[in-house]
């Protein structure tokens, strides 16, 4: 019992249920250029997709709305690289992006520094104090890893709700003051720069994230979520690689809060809470923890689905139900909450692992008729 | 010297409040290493209970007997939630950890989310009698009654659940479980029946908190129990997890040290001492003041 180990999250689907080569195989590999190009180009056109956004998808609501999924997408990639690929619980993943956004908004409306300096300082200030906080959190193991990170994050938003040396703005927030930005990113009428600044953000942490589990510094990290002991056996020390691990997601959260902070125009303690940290870990396991493309999907469906259902709440389909059904449904947090714990029994690898379990299915459908 | 003992009995009041959530979780957390992020849960559930029951409960009120009822009514709920959890949600996912702390988050999210729907975001105004309003002059130092009450009841449960570790069958399989959950199994008792009992207690001890934390803040709101659990998280690690009479001192120490600094200091700095405080013990001595080194 003392020496009981952490069970990693739950590993990939087994060889058996991957599809055999289907007849899309020669271009699986570019489907993530075209969906890319795909998004990238999206502002461009006027459809109107009523029920899913209010208003056309190149209003500037929906692209705001659009650009906050795709961050959160970017987010939900990098704290994968913790949970999902290296199995670390860390509960203090918000720090570090509250970090970022705070930091920029610090820097450009109290200090008054241009954005490229503020942002540059942020990140490489994150950074750090992830490679500080982690070289001590990661002392300890398994739960206690987890609390140690969580009571972290909660100095951050002690410091922030405080408002010590009247930096933060304390409860009100501290909108962030436009004057000196590039004119391309303030306005209404440039989200469409803001929105593509959120689609490169994301693109980077999947392509860093990809690399990093790609490379053999990524297949220790594999090991060190399935057996720490093992790795520590092959002569390799894990504090070190479990510290990179922490820092390059730390610095990744960070540049997030760097873009965030632009798109909402400010920042808020809310992204300092601690519930923060558990929604990104609602999203990578609803996606799929450890997959490459699980994460993202979580993150960007989490997110839409958070901003979406306050409006479904507030419908007249929802209003006219009893009262009983009606109230917890207004709730974002109560769907969502129900929705995740039915996602760990029912479907333990996420959305990812949904489509090859129904491939699965539909073979042995085909095969018994 | 009146500040100072009114100080180190409002700081005594606080670590009572912490000690009642910590207590229950370290208890879950060192037999059945659950970590439980839903605890906070059954303090609110706790609470909104004691408060529904004050004004809608026939003979339970706000002041006398009634409010006696109405707590009793509140404990009862909350060890009720505490059961339903373990059979229907815990009991299940057993020896996979992860995945339980991933639930209990999961219904920490919802569950504040279902009290908030129901009786909405904003602060109630919560029924206590007269008494707890007034305040006691103890050395010189005018003190809260609500606070003096929370120190009783957490001394009381306290005494209770020591008695009932040291003196009962139940108690042992639980001490005995916490040592070495394997070998208890291996004699032959069904620990899992261990488990739903400590789950039982805890939802008691927490709920009790929320009704007379209730009492002590005057107020209640969804979100207070997500607040007070990462303190309590940082009691029991403090304290070494599976050990009460650990949380017992860890909730003190945590409770006065934030109540002086926050005075003395400025407001907030008391918070970051205690997670700096947490910090020291885990680096010098990972397995807390009394209690089993938290590796899982």
């Amino acid at each position: 019992m003392t020496n009981s180990v952490v069970d990693a999250p739950p590993a990939r689907v087994p060889a058996e249920l991957t599809p055999q080569r289907g007849r899309w195989h020669r271009v699986r590999p570019f489907l993530p250029l075209v969906a890319l190009v795909v998004l990238a180009i999206l502002p461009y056109s006027t459809i109107s997709l009523p029920g899913i956004f209010e208003g056309p998808v190149n209003s500037p609501g929906t692209l705001q709305l659009l650009a906050i999924c795709l961050i959160f997408g970017g987010l939900a990639a990098g704290y994968d690289l913790l949970f999902g690929r290296t199995g670390m619980l860390s509960f203090g993943h918000a720090l570090y992006f509250a970090a970022g956004v705070y930091g920029t908004d610090i820097l450009v409306t109290r200090a008054g520094l241009p954005l490229w300096q503020a942002a540059l300082l942020t990140v490489v200030g994150g950074t750090i104090l992830a490679a500080l906080l982690g070289a001590v959190a990661l002392r300890t193991v398994g739960i206690a890893f987890a609390m140690v990170t969580l009571a972290f994050a909660q100095v951050g938003a002690i410091l922030v709700a405080r408002d010590f040396g009247g930096l933060t703005g304390g409860e009100e927030g501290l909108p962030l003051d436009v004057s000196g930005l590039p004119a391309a990113l303030v306005g209404v009428t440039n989200t469409v720069n803001l929105y593509w600044l959120a689609l490169a953000y994301l693109a980077l942490v999947v392509f860093v994230v990809h690399r990093v589990s790609g490379s053999p510094t990524g297949r220790v990290l594999a090991g060190l979520r399935d057996d720490e002991r093992r790795i520590g056996v092959l002569g390799l020390d894990p504090y070190r690689y479990k510290l990179v691990a922490f820092t390059l997601a730390g610095g990744l959260a960070s540049a997030g809060g760097v873009v965030y902070c632009l798109i909402v125009g400010g920042a808020s303690p809310h992204i300092t809470s601690s519930e923060l940290t558990l929604s990104l870990l609602v999203m990578v396991v609803l996606g799929g923890p450890g997959t490459r493309w699980g994460p993202v999907l979580g993150g960007v469906l989490y997110m839409y689905l958070d901003h979406r259902l306050t409006a479904f709440g507030t419908s007249d389909a929802v209003d006219s139900l009893p009262a009983v059904l009606s109230h917890p449904l207004s709730q974002p947090l109560f769907v969502l909450g129900t929705v995740f714990i039915l996602a760990v029994y029912f479907f333990p690898g996420g959305l990812t692992s949904l489509a090859p379990r129904l491939a699965h299915l539909r073979r042995t459908l085909r095969t018994r008729r | 010297m009146g500040t100072v003992i009114l100080l180190t009995l409002t700081g005594l009041g606080l670590a009572a409040l912490y000690f009642l959530v910590a207590s229950g979780l370290s208890l879950v957390f060192g037999l059945a290493d659950v970590l439980n992020f839903a605890h906070g849960l059954f303090l609110g559930v706790g609470a909104y209970a004691t408060w529904w029951a004050a004004g809608n409960l026939p003979g339970a009120g706000g002041d006398g007997f009634g409010f006696v009822l109405a707590v009793v009514f509140g404990v009862a709920a909350g060890t009720l939630v505490a059961v339903l959890v373990e059979l229907v949600l815990i009991r299940p996912l057993y020896s996979r950890t992860i995945e339980q702390v991933l639930v209990t988050v999961g219904l920490s999210l919802a569950g504040v989310a279902l009290l908030q729907a129901t009786w909405g975001a904003d602060a109630r105004p919560f029924p206590r009698p007269d008494w707890t309003r007034q305040v006691t002059g103890i050395l010189g130092a005018q003190v809260p009654n609500g606070g003096l009450l929370l120190i009783i009841a957490a001394v009381l449960v306290l005494g209770a659940l020591l008695a009932f570790l040291r003196w009962t069958r139940y108690g042992l399989v639980i001490r005995a479980g916490v040592e070495n959950r394997e070998m208890v199994t291996a004699l032959g008792i069904d620990v899992r029946k261990a488990f739903t009992l400590v789950f039982a207690i805890g939802g008691a001890a927490a709920a009790l908190a929320g009704a007379l934390g209730g009492v002590y803040f005057g107020t209640v709101s969804p979100g207070q129990g997500s607040s007070l659990l990462i303190f309590a998280f940082i009691v029991v690690v403090i304290g070494g997890m599976g050990s009460v009479v650990g949380s017992a001192y860890a909730a003190v120490v945590v409770g006065l040290v934030q109540q002086f600094v926050n005075y003395y200091g400025t407001s907030g700095l008391g918070d970051i001492c205690v997670v700096g405080l947490l910090a020291v013990v885990l680096l010098l001595r990972p397995q807390g003041i009394a209690g089993k080194v938290a590796t899982a």
